[in-house]
C-alpha cells in the first residue's frame, strides 16, 4: 500500500508542482488549505494543474556523491511534460473533525493517495490530533505542497535526506501554547515505509518525529518562524529511488536527521500585495548507523556505516524571493550537501564515498502570476552535484489552481 | 525526542501554573473596523486584537504565526465574512484548532450575515476575476451597515459573557444613539456628493456610493484583484473624455500608481479614503473614520 506512495514518488519532481489542498497541520505546513465560504459546497473541491518544459545542457544520470538517493529526487525529465495533476477534497466533517484527501494523477496515468487525513478542530487546551496519511510537520518546506514553494524542484538537501518530501501513514499530536508568541510542539509516529524509513519495522511504527516551532512579528512589517525538528527511523532493506539509471541499493539500520529551519518575511506596513520579501533557510544533519548493500555491477557490496564507522552527512539551503511589482517575483537559491569520507574500504569508488566534499546546486527564477490562481515560472539551475561537470537546467512551468479558493499557510 | 517530550511536559506545567484565568473576553477582529466596534460595545470588559491595519489589503493577509497564536487564545472572533478572508482565515481556524471560534460556534461572528449584500454575482466564474460568491464583502464603507452589525454583536458579547450582559446592552444603546446622530450629520454634510460620477480603484466602495448617492462609472482594476494594465488605463482615458468623473477614489492600502497616472493625465482629483480605521492618521475610531471619509470626498468634489 505504501508502494503506492513510492510509485508516486517516482514521478520525480513533478509532484511538487501540482498540489492542492490539504490544510496542513503545523504552521510550517505551508500546504494549502482551500475552504470555501458558507455558500460553497462541502466538501470543497480543488484541482491543481501543472506542466513544464525543461532543457538540460547534458543528459547525465543524477547522483550526489556520498548519498544513495531515495524517494522523489532528481531534476525531473527533459522536454515537454505534463506534471502531476491533483484533485483535493476537504472540509469540516462535523464540529470536531476536518478531513482532507488528495488524489494525485501522474502523467503516466497512475492515481495515488498523496494525503488522506483527519484532524481535530476543537480539542480544548490547544491540542490538535491528526491521523491518516500526511506530510510530516518537520522542517519548514516538508509539509508544504511543492507548488507553494518558489522553485520548480525541492532544495537539494530535501531531495537527498527526505526523498523530496517525507510523508507516511501515521499520527500526529500538536500543542499550541496559550501565549502571544507562537509556540508549537508536535510529536509524530509513522508506519516507517516512506523514505528515509523503509520496511515498516517495529511492528509498523518504525519512524518517529518531533518538532518545536516559535514565531512572531517584529513590528508590523516583519514576521518570522523558527523551527527545530528531528526524525528518527529504523529502516529495514530500504530501497533506493526507482530511477533505473541508478544502481540498486538498500539500507538497513538507524537513521537520525536533525533540522533547523528559519523563515523571515517582510512587506511594507504588512501589506504584501505590491512588494514583499521572503527569506528562508534550513540546515540538515544526519547520522546513519547500519549497512548499505550496493549493487553497482551485479556484484553486491556491503558497506558498513555503523559504530566507529558511523557516517555524518549534512546540508543546507537558503533562498530569497523578492516580489518587486504586483504579479512579478524573482528568487535565488543556493543548496549544498556534504557527506563524510567513509572508513569502510568497501566504500571506495562507490557513490557512497563523498570524501567530505560538498556539492551544490545554484538556482534563480523569475515568476509572473497573472492572478491569484495562476503562475508562470522560468528557472535556471546550475547543477554542480557531479564534481566533474556542471549541468545547466532550464525549466519553464505553469501551475494553476481551479475550484475552491486557495488559502496558503505561512 | 526525549528532549521534546520533556520540553512539552515542562512547558505545559509551567503555563498551567503561570497562566491567570482570563478576566476579560478575548476578542480577535479580522479587520480594524470590527475591533473598533467591539471596543465601543465591549469597553473595559473585552481585550481586543486586530489582525490587520487600515494599510493592509484584507484579501491578502498571511496566516502568520502571530495570528495563529492570537486565534488560539480568543473567545470571540469577529470577521467580515462573505469570503473576504477566504485566503487566510480558514488556515488560522484550522491551525489554531480553537473550538470556541470555529464556524458555527458562538464565538464565531461574521458581520456580513447581518447586512444585505450588494453585487451578489449570478455567475461565479474566475474569468471575471476574484469574485466573491456571497456578494461584495466591503460592507464597512456604509455606516448604516455598522449599525446593523452593532446589535447582533452586542447580543453575542452578552451570550459569551453573561456576567456583563447589561453593560453590553447599555453601551449598545449609547453607541446607537450617537451613531444615528452622526449618520444624520454625515448625510447632511455629504448632500453635495449626490449623483457625482466617480472612478474607484477596486470594487470596494459600492456600499459607500450607495449610501451617499455617488455614481461609480468605472474601476481601475479591469477585474477584481487584477491590477490595471496600460490598455485598460487607455480605455479609461477614452471613457473619461466622453463621460467625465469628478474624482478617482482609492483606498489608502491600495497601490497608487494607476490612480495617480489617471488623475494627472485627466486632471481629476485623486481622493485617498481611509477605507477603515487607521487608513489615514485622522481615522482613529469609527466616528473619525466617517468624518474623514466625508471630508475628503467633499474636498475632492471642490477639486
Amino acid at each position: 500500500m505504501l508502494h503506492v506512495i513510492s510509485c508516486r514518488l517516482r514521478i520525480w519532481s513533478l509532484a511538487p508542482l501540482l498540489l492542492l489542498v490539504s490544510a496542513g497541520s503545523g504552521i510550517s505546513q505551508s500546504g494549502m488549505a482551500m475552504r470555501g465560504g458558507a455558500a460553497s459546497s462541502n466538501p470543497n473541491i480543488g484541482v491543481v494543474l501543472n506542466g513544464f518544459y525543461s532543457q538540460f545542457s547534458k543528459d547525465a544520470p543524477f547522483s550526489v556523491p556520498g548519498f544513495v538517493l531515495g524517494g522523489e529526487s532528481g531534476p525531473g525529465p527533459a522536454g515537454l511534460n505534463l506534471g502531476e495533476s491533483e484533485i483535493g477534497l476537504y472540509g469540516n466533517i462535523d464540529p470536531y473533525f476536518f478531513g482532507s484527501a488528495v488524489i494525485s494523477f501522474s502523467s503516466a496515468g497512475e492515481a495515488a493517495v498523496e494525503e488522506a487525513f483527519i484532524q481535530t478542530t476543537s480539542l480544548p487546551g490547544g491540542w490538535v490530533f491528526k491521523a491518516g496519511r500526511f506530510f510530516s510537520g518537520i522542517g519548514y518546506l516538508n509539509s508544504a505542497h511543492r507548488h507553494a514553494d518558489d522553485f520548480f524542484d525541492a532544495p537539494l538537501p530535501y531531495q537527498v535526506f527526505l526523498g523530496g518530501q517525507f510523508g507516511d501513514d501515521g499520527v500526529q499530536m500538536r500543542w499550541i501554547a496559550p501565549t502571544d508568541l507562537y509556540l508549537e510542539v508536535g510529536l509524530e509516529k509513522f508506519r516507517g515505509e516512506g523514505f528515509p524509513g523503509g520496511g515498516a519495522p517495529n511492528h509498523g511504527a518504525g519512524t518517529g518525529a518531533g518538532f518545536l516551532k516559535l514565531g512572531g512579528d517584529l513590528g508590523v512589517s516583519h514576521n518570522w518562524l523558527l523551527g527545530l525538528s528531528q526524525i528518527q527511523t529504523q529502516a529495514i532493506d530500504r530501497q533506493t529511488g526507482e530511477d533505473p539509471a541508478l544502481p540498486e541499493s538498500s539500507f538497513t539500520g538507524d537513521s537520525t536527521l536533525n533540522l533547523v529551519s528559519f523563515v523571515w518575511k517582510w512587506a511594507p506596513l504588512g501589506n504584501p500585495k505590491t512588494t514583499n520579501v521572503k527569506v528562508q533557510g534550513e540546515f540538515f544533519q544526519r547520522v546513519e548507523n547500519g549497512q548499505y548493500i550496493l549493487d553497482p555491477a551485479g556484484m553486491p557490496v556491503a558497506i558498513n556505516v555503523k559504530d566507529a564507522n558511523k557516517a555524518t552527512q549534512s546540508g543546507w539551503y537558503a533562498q530569497a524571493r523578492f516580489q518587486f511589482l504586483e504579479r512579478w517575483r524573482v528568487g535565488v537559491r543556493q543548496a549544498s550537501v556534504k557527506a563524510d569520507a567513509l572508513k569502510d574500504l568497501a566504500a571506495a569508488g562507490t557513490v557512497l564515498n563523498g570524501d567530505g566534499k560538498s556539492t551544490s546546486i545554484s538556482s534563480a527564477m523569475v515568476e509572473f502570476d497573472p492572478s491569484e490562481f495562476s503562475q508562470v515560472r522560468l528557472q535556471y539551475s546550475s547543477d554542480m552535484t557531479n564534481p566533474k561537470e556542471t549541468v545547466g537546467r532550464w525549466y519553464l512551468q505553469y501551475i494553476v489552481t481551479l475550484g475552491a479558493h486557495a488559502a496558503h499557510t505561512y | 525526542m526525549l528532549l521534546l517530550k520533556t520540553f512539552l511536559l515542562g512547558t505545559t506545567l509551567l503555563l498551567a501554573v503561570a497562566t491567570p484565568s482570563w478576566a476579560k473576553l478575548n476578542v480577535f477582529a479580522c479587520e480594524p473596523e470590527w475591533a473598533a466596534l467591539a471596543q465601543e460595545l465591549g469597553g473595559g470588559d473585552v481585550s481586543i486584537y486586530s489582525a490587520t491595519t487600515g494599510l493592509q489589503d484584507p484579501h491578502q493577509i498571511q496566516a502568520k504565526p502571530s495570528l495563529i497564536a492570537r486565534v488560539r487564545n480568543s473567545d470571540l472572533l469577529i470577521c467580515t465574512g462573505a469570503e473576504l478572508e477566504i485566503g487566510w482565515l480558514p488556515v488560522l481556524l484550522l491551525q489554531s484548532a480553537n473550538g470556541r471560534v470555529q464556524a458555527g460556534a458562538p464565538g464565531h461572528f461574521e458581520a456580513a450575515e447581518y447586512v444585505p449584500l450588494l453585487e451578489v454575482p449570478t455567475l461565479v466564474d474566475r474569468a471575471q476575476g476574484d469574485v466573491h460568491a456571497a456578494g461584495n464583502p466591503h460592507i464597512q464603507t456604509d455606516p448604516r451597515n455598522i449599525a446593523r452589525v452593532a446589535k447582533p454583536l452586542a447580543e453575542r458579547l452578552a451570550v459569551l459573557d453573561p456576567e456583563h450582559g447589561a453593560a453590553y446592552g447599555q453601551r449598545l444603546a449609547d453607541f446607537s444613539r450617537r451613531w444615528e446622530q452622526a449618520i444624520a450629520r454625515w448625510q447632511t454634510e455629504a448632500a453635495p456628493l449626490k449623483g457625482a460620477p466617480v472612478v474607484v480603484n477596486h470594487k470596494g466602495w459600492i456600499y459607500m456610493c450607495n449610501w451617499l448617492g455617488l455614481r461609480e462609472i468605472a474601476y481601475l482594476e479591469p477585474k477584481p484583484g487584477i491590477p490595471a494594465s496600460s490598455a485598460h488605463l487607455n480605455d479609461l482615458v477614452t471613457l473619461l473624455k466622453s463621460n467625465p468623473a469628478r474624482m478617482i477614489v482609492r483606498a489608502a492600502y491600495h497601490d497608487d500608481r494607476a490612480s495617480i497616472f489617471l488623475s494627472e493625465r485627466e486632471h481629476i482629483p485623486e481622493v485617498v479614503l481611509p477605507f477603515t480605521i487607521g487608513g489615514t492618521p485622522v481615522a482613529k475610531d469609527l466616528f473619525a473614520l466617517f468624518d474623514d471619509t466625508v471630508n475628503r470626498l467633499l474636498r475632492g468634489l471642490r477639486g
